[in-house]
This record gives structure tokens, C-alpha cells and sequence, in this order.
């Protein structure tokens, strides 16, 4: 920041990569003399980690579910492999797309580029169904990076979470290849013909519809147990219960993300759950509303995203448990659309700023009258 | 009749180097520097000139606004030099020391009312010990305190063990203690951990406290948060128990002696121990400087760089030598194991050696960001605050909600561990003093 002198227009991008491979040799010139190892990086590449298990058992999990859908008789390596094809341009085109743009307005605002977006783009590509066309998800990336992030000031400015605003450009944009039965299973470079598509509904939908076994706790063909280990459809990252509570177990233990948020929004869910199933609204115990869908993910991965969360303590209770609560309120109240965690999300990104007013407020008024009585 | 206060929160930085408990030298210094820039809101007018001869004790500037708040040299002997910065803003006061070390007698007298103290205090040059919160700043005589704080030691990393620099000057701190009493009530904290082998739970005519917990259950302002927050429209002083003592031994002996044990500490230091030194001693008396180090007065969270050529601080009883960290690490963020540097988060694997004293420097480990993480300042910050609300009121130059997050108990030292846990390397305490700082200037 020191030298006036103006940037050339590739510096933040050579800046970025520098810094990447070696830590800047800057000293620290006021305040504390020594700092805390930790950085940016450090932090955003923890939850990168912790995203893996969920992405590798998804990828498994794609081959899987095409493999049995359409009888193929793929082994455990076929079934990865394919998934592995079919993420990685996902991968790709998410780092590619919004890398650039990253680049480009840190270039702009002439800081240094955040490392933000290590983690907004490792998980859009597992929050989406994996045959999405690849123009849809850059133009998804394009509009989530730069209307939701850039234009707020970039990573730590924004309100809304980004990588949940590219689902939902896609959700609203392009209803038919992001939702129904059809699209949650791979055929893309399977060798099946378009028309051949068979129908392979998430157990949500199929329990939506009302297709549960009470007397073998079965959703449609899918056991509990198949819903918990993941060997379900559904977008990547998200049908494996195990996978996730890994990565949870990871952000909890680095301190990365607030436990008191996952847990708070798991308690919202069964809490609605429980009393959707005494009112009637469905005969699913409340415990299937954390094994279905995104869910679990939404609670681990994007819920607690520390930029677009509750700030307070007494804030991330509230929040947590209301973005769970009102997940499962839209599940089972609502008529047309089966999933509610991803609005559900986005909508307590926008009242989380309240809940941290509200919370500050009261113990500013707390401290206040404690000093008249003092 | 002691309270009990004992903070959860908060860090101790393992850093290498703290010193020995002996004294390895005294030092006499050729040159000491009296310096205006070590008092906060002091804007000096000189009283010598070039050639002059002083006294331990004689006059050598006085505030501008308040003439009767004297500074005072603290060795005899001649002006030698007086240095001057951009504006011809006044930056030391070199006097050359005649060796005889010969004070001005002010009576070994015990002040029998609060003027008669505060009298003693302004002629001694001892009223700039004197800290006046809110915003830290060089205390006011017409004002009369709320209460006056003392902490009798310090959490800083590498702080001076008070036990053993003070620990045979009991009478002087009495007697200081004795003095500011006659000004307002004194609060004097022990810590708690070393109750049994320190001197200080002796002290009388005090309301005392026993503190225990982590960096910064040591800090004044931590204290006084919890004992009793500082209100709009309050005041009140606080004195490190090192100037109690210089306090004191004028009232017992009339002679003004600022002498003082010195922890030389850090990781760059060769032999981390005590010297005996004045303030304004030159750096390079005290220490050896060799290579790319910073000479640091105080301590790593909020001392100030003194520079290889500069002079140790009147409120200084530390200084601290790191290496400047200019070296690139490769890969260092992305490392698993990074076994040279602490991090106080468990996203590296320092909790797996949590008795390790490391060998630090001054990079930063990082570069700029916005906030992202911001926990991390609750969990250092052992105050009944927001702290990045309060930082985000003092960026925003807010005065309401900075009143309302609490910004008349804090100085930027009692949030200096924010600066230090902060993934996103922002300057906390630069922040929080920008925000007192206009605070001064719209209450004024």
C-alpha cells in the first residue's frame, strides 16, 4: 500500500499467487509488535478441507446412483471415476469464472485478493445438480460474485451467503434443470440418450409425496440408513450424513465455524419436525428431516459462514435455530416446493444483522442501567 | 478485606526470552533524554535551554495549557541538546549527567491533604505517571477522580516480575499509596496465582483485589471494567505501582529517584535479565543491538519502537528485542505442521505443545483483510463489550455508538491481543485510538 505508484493491471492477480506461495515478508509497523500465525488463508483452506470428505464420498455417490438408475453394473473405482469427470469441470468453471472476477475488482479497489472465494467455489459446484449445463453455472457464478459480493465491497462485506445465491439464481433461472425428478441424477457422458432419461426423485420429494412406510421406515426404495450413509439422490455434497458430520467435526475442532450455530439449527429442525408430525403434516419422525436433502449440509457448511451469520453468541443461537426451524416449516407447509434450506438460509443472512441489533442493543441497555445502579 | 475477580478470557503469547531475575548491570548513562512524546495529550513548553544546569528533579518543560504540571530531569547535570522534529514540535530534552547524580530536596514529608499531594506530585515532576481515563491521556489537577487504580503486576508477554523489581521498595509504594489516598480512593489489585510469595497484599490503606486469569487480566482498564466501568462524565486515575514507588520515595527521602529495574527481554535478546537504569537512558547503553532487530520499549503488544538509536520511556520498566521478520516463507499457510510459529487458533497445531516458548518475529503472518473471523476478539477481550462493535463504531467515527459500546473503558492496550489473534490482520489498536482521538476532539 505503501508505493503510490500505480498498479499494473495484472499485479493483484501476480500479487495473489505470489502471496499464495509464499508468505508475504511484510513486519508489522504499529500496534502489536508479533502476530498469531493464523490467516485468511489458513482459515478459508480449513473449511475447503473440511468440504472434502462430503465432496469425494459425492463424486462416489454420482457413478452410484447412475450406475444403479440405469443398471450399468459400474465398480466402486467406474462409479468414482465418473463422478470425478463430471465434477471437475464444475470445479472448474466455479474457480475459473469467479476467480477472474475476484481478481479483477480487487484490481479495481487496489487490495489484495480475498480468499473467500476458495470456499464459495469448492461448494457451489456441490450444492447444484452435477448435469447442470456448465454456461448456467458460470453465468450463476458471474451474478452471485459480482452482484451479491463485489459490488458490497467483496469477502467480509457481503450480507448474503454467495455460493447460496448462484443456487438460487439457478433455482429462479432455470427451474427445469435445477429441480423436479429428473435432474438429480447424472446421464451426461453415461451413454444415455436424452429421451431415455429415467425419473429418480430425492427422498424428499418422494416423502413430500407422501411415500413413507411407516412400518419399515422406509422413504420410497431408500432405507433410513441408505439416507444416512448418502446412497440417495441429491446434489453432491449433500446426501451424506456421515461425510458431513466429518467436515463438522473439523470446523468445530479448528473453531472455523460456530458449533453453536449447527447445533442450534439441527434443534430448530427437530424441534418443527416434531411438531409437524403431532400436527399431522406429515408421519415422518423429526429426525428424517436431517437426513433428507441439504439439510445437514445447509447447517454445516452454509449456515455458519461467518461473514453472513449471526456475529453475536447470544445472535448465532437465535439465528441457528430459527434458519432450522423455518427449513423444515417450508418442507411441510409448504404445497410446491419440497426444500427449504437454502431460502431458509438466505432469508436469516438478511435478518441476522436484526437478531445482532436486537442482541446489542439489549446488553447496551443491560450495561447502561447496571451503571445507574453502581 | 479483599474482592475476588477471576477472567476466563483472555491469552498469554508464549514467546522466548523472559528474563532471569538478577540484576546484571547498572547503568550510568552519559546522556538521558527527557521526552514530551512519552505522555499522552501533553502538549510541552520548554522551560531550559541549551547550557543550563539541572538537578534530579529541576523543571525542564511544563504543559502549555497547565504550567503547573512540571516535568523534571531525572539526573543532574547540563542541557545538553535540545532535539526538535518537523514544526519545530519539541522531541527531547538531552541533559549530559555530571556523574554526581544530585537531587533536588522536596522535603521528606508526608502530604497531609489531597492539595498538599497533588502539590508534591506537580513540582516533583510525578504528576505525568498520572493516567486519566477515559482515553488514557495526562491527568487533569482540577479534576478529582472517581478512584485510583493500581495493578501491581502485569500479564504482558514477558512483563517485568513486579515482585522481584518492587518487591523491596514495600515502603515506597506504602508511602505512595498513602499520598494519592489523600487524592481519591485507591484501588490496588494483587494477582491471585501468586498470592502466597508476593510482598503487595501488604499494602494498607487500600481497597484491594485479587485478580487471576490470562493476558489482560493484568491491565488496569480490564480491572476497572469489572470493578467499576467508567461512565460518561467520569474520571479516573491510574498509576503503575513502579511510579507509586517513585512516588513514595520522594515523600520518604524529599529526592526524586526514577530509577528503575529494566527487564531486557525476547527472543532476540542475548541474555534476557534485570539492568538498573534511568529513564531516557539511550537504547544502546542498555543493549546490545547486532542485525535486523527492533528494540522495542515495553512489551510486543503495545510497546513502542524505540529504534536502535532511541531512548527508554518514562513509564518503561521492559524492553523487548525481536528479530524483524522479512523472510518469505514458502508455503507457509498452506504447511500442516508449521512447528516455528504459534498461532492461538486450532486451525494449527500449537495446542499439541502448549508449554513451548516460541522463538517470534515481527512479520505479520499475512496481509490486510476485511474482518471475517471475529470471535477471536471476544474470546481475548475479558470485558463486558462487543469489541467489534466497538471497533466498527471507531471506524465509522460514530460518537453515540461508541459511547454506547463502551468506549470510555477501553485504551487500545486492553484490546491489544485483537491485533495479535486477528486472521484478517487489521490494526485494532491504531483503530481504537483513532476513535478516542476524536473523541477528544468532540467532547472537548
Amino acid at each position: 500500500m505503501a508505493d503510490e505508484k500505480k498498479k499494473p493491471w495484472w499485479y493483484s492477480t501476480y500479487d495473489a499467487f505470489d502471496t499464495f506461495l509464499r508468505v508475504p515478508g511484510t513486519v508489522t509497523a504499529k500496534g502489536a509488535h508479533v502476530r498469531d500465525g493464523i490467516d485468511l488463508k489458513r482459515v478459508m483452506i480449513m473449511v475447503v478441507i473440511a468440504l472434502v470428505p462430503a465432496a469425494l464420498f459425492g463424486m462416489y455417490n454420482v457413478g452410484l446412483q447412475t450406475s444403479t438408475l440405469y443398471g450399468l453394473g459400474w465398480g466402486f473405482w467406474r462409479m468414482f471415476f465418473y463422478g470425478l469427470l463430471r465434477m471437475l469441470p464444475l470445479f472448474v468453471v466455479s474457480y475459473v469464472v469467479g476467480l477472474a472476477i475476484e481478481f479483477a475488482s480487487s484490481q479495481i479497489r487496489g487490495e489484495e485478493v480475498n480468499e473467500g472465494y476458495l470456499v464459495t467455489g469448492f461448494l457451489i459446484p456441490l450444492i447444484v445438480p452435477v448435469d447442470v449445463p456448465l454456461w448456467m453455472l458460470a453465468l450463476a457464478v458471474a451474478f452471485s460474485v459480482i452482484f451479491v459480493k463485489e459490488v458490497f465491497g467483496g469477502t467480509g462485506m457481503n450480507i448474503w451467503n454467495p455460493a447460496l445465491v448462484a443456487r438460487a439464481f439457478l433455482f429462479f433461472s432455470y427451474p427445469s434443470s435445477m429441480s423436479g425428478s429428473s435432474v438429480w441424477v447424472s446421464k451426461t457422458w453415461a451413454g444415455i440418450p436424452d429421451v431415455d432419461a429415467v425419473s429418480a426423485a430425492t427422498p424428499l420429494a418422494i416423502a413430500h409425496d407422501g411415500a413413507f412406510d411407516a412400518a419399515t421406515g422406509a422413504v420410497g426404495q431408500y432405507s433410513f440408513m441408505d439416507m444416512f450413509w448418502g446412497f440417495i439422490p441429491g446434489s453432491t455434497g449433500e446426501t451424506s450424513v456421515v461425510a458431513i458430520l466429518i467436515g463438522a467435526l473439523i470446523l468445530v475442532w479448528t473453531g472455523v465455524a460456530s458449533w453453536k450455530i449447527m447445533c442450534s439449527s439441527i434443534v430448530g429442525g427437530l424441534l418443527v419436525g416434531w411438531l409437524g408430525q403431532v400436527a399431522g403434516a406429515t408421519a415422518l419422525p423429526c429426525y428424517y428431516q436431517l437426513v433428507m436433502g441439504g439439510f445437514l449440509f445447509g447447517s454445516v457448511f452454509m449456515a455458519t459462514d461467518p461473514v453472513t451469520a449471526a456475529q453475536t453468541e447470544t445472535g448465532k443461537w437465535i439465528y441457528g435455530f430459527l434458519v432450522g426451524a423455518l427449513a423444515v416449516v417450508v418442507r411441510l407447509w409448504n404445497p410446491g416446493y419440497m426444500e427449504g434450506m437454502m431460502l431458509a438460509i438466505l432469508f436469516m443472512n438478511t435478518m441476522a444483522p436484526l437478531i445482532d441489533h436486537c442482541v446489542v442493543s439489549v446488553h447496551t441497555s443491560r450495561r447502561a442501567k447496571k451503571a445507574l445502579n453502581a | 478485606m479483599s474482592n475476588n475477580l477471576d477472567l476466563k478470557k483472555g491469552l498469554n503469547i508464549p514467546i522466548k526470552g523472559e528474563a532471569a531475575r538478577e540484576v546484571i548491570k547498572t547503568v550510568s548513562a552519559d546522556i538521558v533524554a527527557v521526552k514530551p512524546t512519552d505522555f499522552n495529550g501533553l502538549v510541552p513548553r520548554l522551560l531550559v535551554k541549551e547550557g543550563d544546569s539541572v538537578l534530579a528533579g529541576s523543571p525542564v518543560m511544563a504543559d502549555k495549557m497547565r504550567p503547573e504540571i512540571l516535568f523534571t530531569a531525572p539526573v543532574s547535570g547540563t542541557v545538553a541538546q535540545i532535539i526538535r522534529g518537523e514544526k519545530r514540535k519539541l522531541l527531547a530534552v538531552l541533559v549530559k549527567a555530571d556523574g554526581k547524580q544530585e537531587s533536588v530536596d522536596f522535603g521528606a514529608k508526608a502530604p497531609a491533604t489531597a492539595d498538599q499531594a497533588k502539590d508534591l506530585l506537580l513540582k516533583t515532576g510525578l504528576w505525568g505517571s498520572l493516567i486519566q481515563r477515559p482515553y488514557g491521556i495526562l491527568a487533569n489537577p482540577e479534576v478529582t477522580p472517581k478512584a485510583i487504580f493500581v495493578s501491581s503486576f502485569s500479564t504482558a508477554p514477558l512483563a517485568a516480575d513486579t515482585d522481584f523489581t518492587l518487591g523491596d521498595s514495600l515502603l515506597d509504594i506504602q508511602a505512595g499509596v498513602n499520598a494519592l489516598a489523600k487524592i481519591a480512593p485507591v484501588h490496588f489489585s494483587v494477582r491471585k496465582e501468586s498470592y502466597s510469595s508476593t510482598p503487595f497484599h501488604k499494602v494498607e490503606n487500600v481497597v484491594s483485589h485479587l485478580v487471576s486469569g490470562k493476558h489482560p487480566a493484568g491491565n488496569v482498564g480490564v480491572q476497572i471494567s469489572h470493578i467499576a466501568p467508567i461512565q460518561k462524565g467520569e474520571t479516573v486515575w491510574t498509576v503503575s505501582p513502579m511510579l507509586v514507588a517513585a512516588i513514595g520515595h520522594v515523600v520518604n527521602t524529599g529526592k526524586l529517584d526514577l530509577s528503575r529495574k529494566v527487564a531486557v527481554t525476547g527472543p532476540a535478546a542475548e541474555k534476557p535479565a534485570y539492568v538498573c537504569a534511568l529513564p531516557g537512558t539511550p537504547v544502546k547503553d542498555i543493549v546490545d543491538v547486532k542485525g535486523d532487530v527492533r528494540v522495542i520499549g515495553g512489551n510486543v503488544l503495545t510497546g513502542e519502537n524505540l529504534g536502535a538509536d532511541g531512548y527508554l520511556g518514562f513509564f518503561d520498566d521492559q524492553i523487548t528485542l525481536l528479530r524483524e521478520g522479512r523472510e518469505r516463507e514458502w508455503f507457509g499457510w498452506a504447511k500442516p505442521f508449521r512447528p516455528k510459529v504459534h498461532s492461538s487458533s486450532w486451525c494449527y497445531f500449537s495446542w499439541l505443545t502448549p508449554g513451548k516458548q516460541y522463538d517470534m518475529d515481527t512479520n505479520l503472518h499475512g496481509g490486510p483483510r476485511a474482518f471475517v473471523e471475529t470471535k477471536c476478539f471476544e474470546d481475548v477481550t475479558p470485558m463486558d463489550i462487543y469489541p467489534i462493535y466497538l471497533i466498527k463504531a471507531c471506524l465509522a467515527g460514530d460518537i453515540e455508538k461508541m459511547e454506547k459500546f463502551g468506549i470510555y473503558e477501553v485504551l487500545p492496550e486492553d484490546l491489544a491481543l485483537c491485533d495479535y489473534v486477528d486472521p484478517s490482520k487489521n490494526e485494532i489498536q491504531a483503530i481504537i485510538q483513532k476513535g478516542i482521538d476524536l473523541m477528544i476532539k468532540e467532547m472537548a
